[in-house]
């Protein structure tokens, strides 16, 4: 790209913040009610993780490379990459990062984190992401319709990922490069979507930032056995 | 620079250059008196009038498979023909706006009138045909009548096939595309030393900077000149909006401020086009209202620069 210095942000936003906003009321109208069934799931994962240790990590991440695959199909492949080209390469990521959530669900050796208040950040964000993300549409002041589900959308599945991932730790040196793989697929994917969000003027996109930053800095804290 | 017929001021020579476009208007739309009076201009390779006021469709008509979206693309590109626009420009860079503006054209029926504009984006020169022939298929016409290198991108290969196309009677008009004022110097050395029949560049109230070489290499070399982001992509009548029209845009046929930005770009001399975008009919209206009534001459315009900057 010459004169690269030129571009701003907003010159990579090749689409309306309407047209986003539709895309997620289209998506649900078309999934109703799997809706229900997403939240019931990220519900048990929540409650598993609260109440137990390596087996409810393994069905956790088993469930989220489902929900992973799903939005890198449904929405960002048939729908999202419409708009957004750049988009046939995040489902292509989001692909990817079912394939390591699932390769990582059959490890034995990833256990729960030592530390207590990691844990809780984990569950935190995976709290925030099953419950509170959606109803950031009506709060934002956009019809409920437009709410973003984890396991359906692409920003609460992956900080619903981070929460988990945040809450794992490796046994094995194989495992420990695995969950640092997928814990940078997911950090990104929600720096990408904070720059898209606040390019496109909406308050969710600090939403976005302040996971990313979040998750980074427990997970740096996370290394002293925090 | 051309001259002005004696006696006639600028203002007074552009507000008469008008030609009718009836015989050219769509058949199955009721015209508006309006549309017949539409400004024109003659693309200097031709001779051909295009109508001073066109639609992009950068961002606007990319609304991807949303049938609603769609459907209120289509009567935007109604009421653009409605009112007398001929000139609808795209680029496969655009996200879906291709196919939605083949579903708009489907919808409403081959027009006549139209005069479609597209690009070729792709570094990979041996792709370039089958992109275009992508885009056409979307578009659903039998071919472009201009084909533009979009950005510059790999333009040393796209021109000459661009022109062996036009030779063979698949194009009618071959041009390259710039915008926000890049590569400009380079856009320059094309204009001088290649054949082409358009340039698209970026010219607004705030971005002059194409007033210094390129719209007079325009004139000079015959070549026509489509004018991108006239609004600077909604930011310019953001800003505007908060103030109150100035006096003088009264005098010019001015009720908005659309309308005082696409005049201030049309009535330069050297642009055949301006390309504002929107998705919606009522502003859609308003762009069309600037290429009626009277055009500002170049003091005017240079006070209408002056004014906006200090606002």
């Amino acid at each position: 790209m010459s004169e690269w210095w030129t571009y701003r942000p907003e010159d990579f936003l090749m689409f309306a913040p309407r047209t986003y906003w539709r895309l997620f009321e289209l998506h649900n109208q078309a999934w109703w009610p799997a809706h229900v069934l997403a939240v019931l799931a990220g519900l048990a994962i929540l409650v598993g993780l609260w109440r137990s240790g390596p087996a409810a990590l393994r069905f956790a991440t088993g469930v989220l490379a489902l929900g992973c695959a799903f939005v890198a199909w449904t929405f960002l492949w048939q729908s999202y990459a419409v708009i957004n080209w750049a988009a046939t390469g995040f489902a292509w990521a989001f692909g990817a990062q079912a394939i390591g959530l699932l390769v990582l669900a059959t490890r034995a050796s990833l256990v729960l984190a030592a530390g207590r208040a990691r844990r809780r950040v984990g569950l935190g964000l995976l709290f925030w992401a099953v419950l509170v993300h959606p109803l950031l549409a009506l709060a934002l002041g956009r019809p409920w319709v437009q709410a973003e589900v984890s396991g359906l959308a692409p920003d609460p599945t992956a900080i619903a990922m981070l929460g988990v991932l945040v809450c794992a730790d490796a046994g094995t040196r194989a495992t420990r490069v695995l969950l640092g793989s997928l814990r940078a697929g997911a950090l990104l994917w929600c720096a990408v979507s904070a720059a898209t969000l606040v390019t496109m003027g909406s308050a969710q996109g600090w939403v976005m930032l302040g996971v990313t930053v979040l998750a980074v800095a427990v997970l740096a804290l996370g290394r002293s056995r925090w | 620079m051309p001259t002005l017929p004696p006696g006639l001021s600028r203002r007074q020579w552009l507000s008469t250059a008008t030609a009718s476009l009836a015989p050219l208007a769509w058949p199955a739309l009721a015209q508006p008196a309006a549309a017949s009076e539409v400004l024109v201009r003659r693309i200097p390779s031709s001779g051909e009038a295009v109508p001073v006021i066109g639609l992009g469709s950068w961002i606007t008509f990319n609304v991807g498979n949303d049938s609603k979206a769609r459907d209120a693309c289509t009567e935007v590109v109604r009421a653009f023909f409605a009112a007398g626009g001929r000139v609808i420009d795209s680029s496969p860079m655009y996200g879906s706006s291709q196919p939605v503006i083949g579903h708009a054209l489907a919808k409403l029926g081959r027009s006549t009138a139209l005069f479609s504009a597209e690009k070729v984006w792709v570094g990979d020169v041996s792709r370039g045909a089958a992109q275009m022939e992508a885009s056409r298929a979307f578009w659903g016409v039998p071919q472009f009548d201009l084909m533009q290198v979009h950005n510059l991108l790999s333009w040393e290969e796209h021109l000459p096939r661009l022109q062996a196309m036009k030779a063979a009677g698949r194009l009618r008009y071959v041009g390259i595309s710039t915008s926000e004022g890049r590569r400009h110097a380079e856009l320059e050395r094309i204009m001088r030393t290649q054949k082409i029949d358009f340039v698209q560049l970026t010219h607004n109230l705030l971005d002059r900077e194409a007033e210094q070489r390129l719209l007079p290499l325009a004139q000079e070399r015959g070549i026509a000149v489509l004018v991108n982001r006239p609004f600077r992509q909604g930011s310019l009548l953001d800003q505007l909006a908060r103030h109150p029209l100035p006096g003088w845009a009264g005098e010019i046929g001015c009720s908005n401020w659309a309308q005082v930005a696409l005049k201030f770009v049309v009535s330069h001399p050297g642009v055949t086009c301006a390309i504002p975008a929107t998705s919606q009919v009522a502003h859609l209206r308003q762009n069309m209202g600037a290429a009626l009534g009277p055009m500002p001459d170049a003091a005017l315009r240079e006070r209408m620069a002056r004014d906006v900057a200090a606002l």
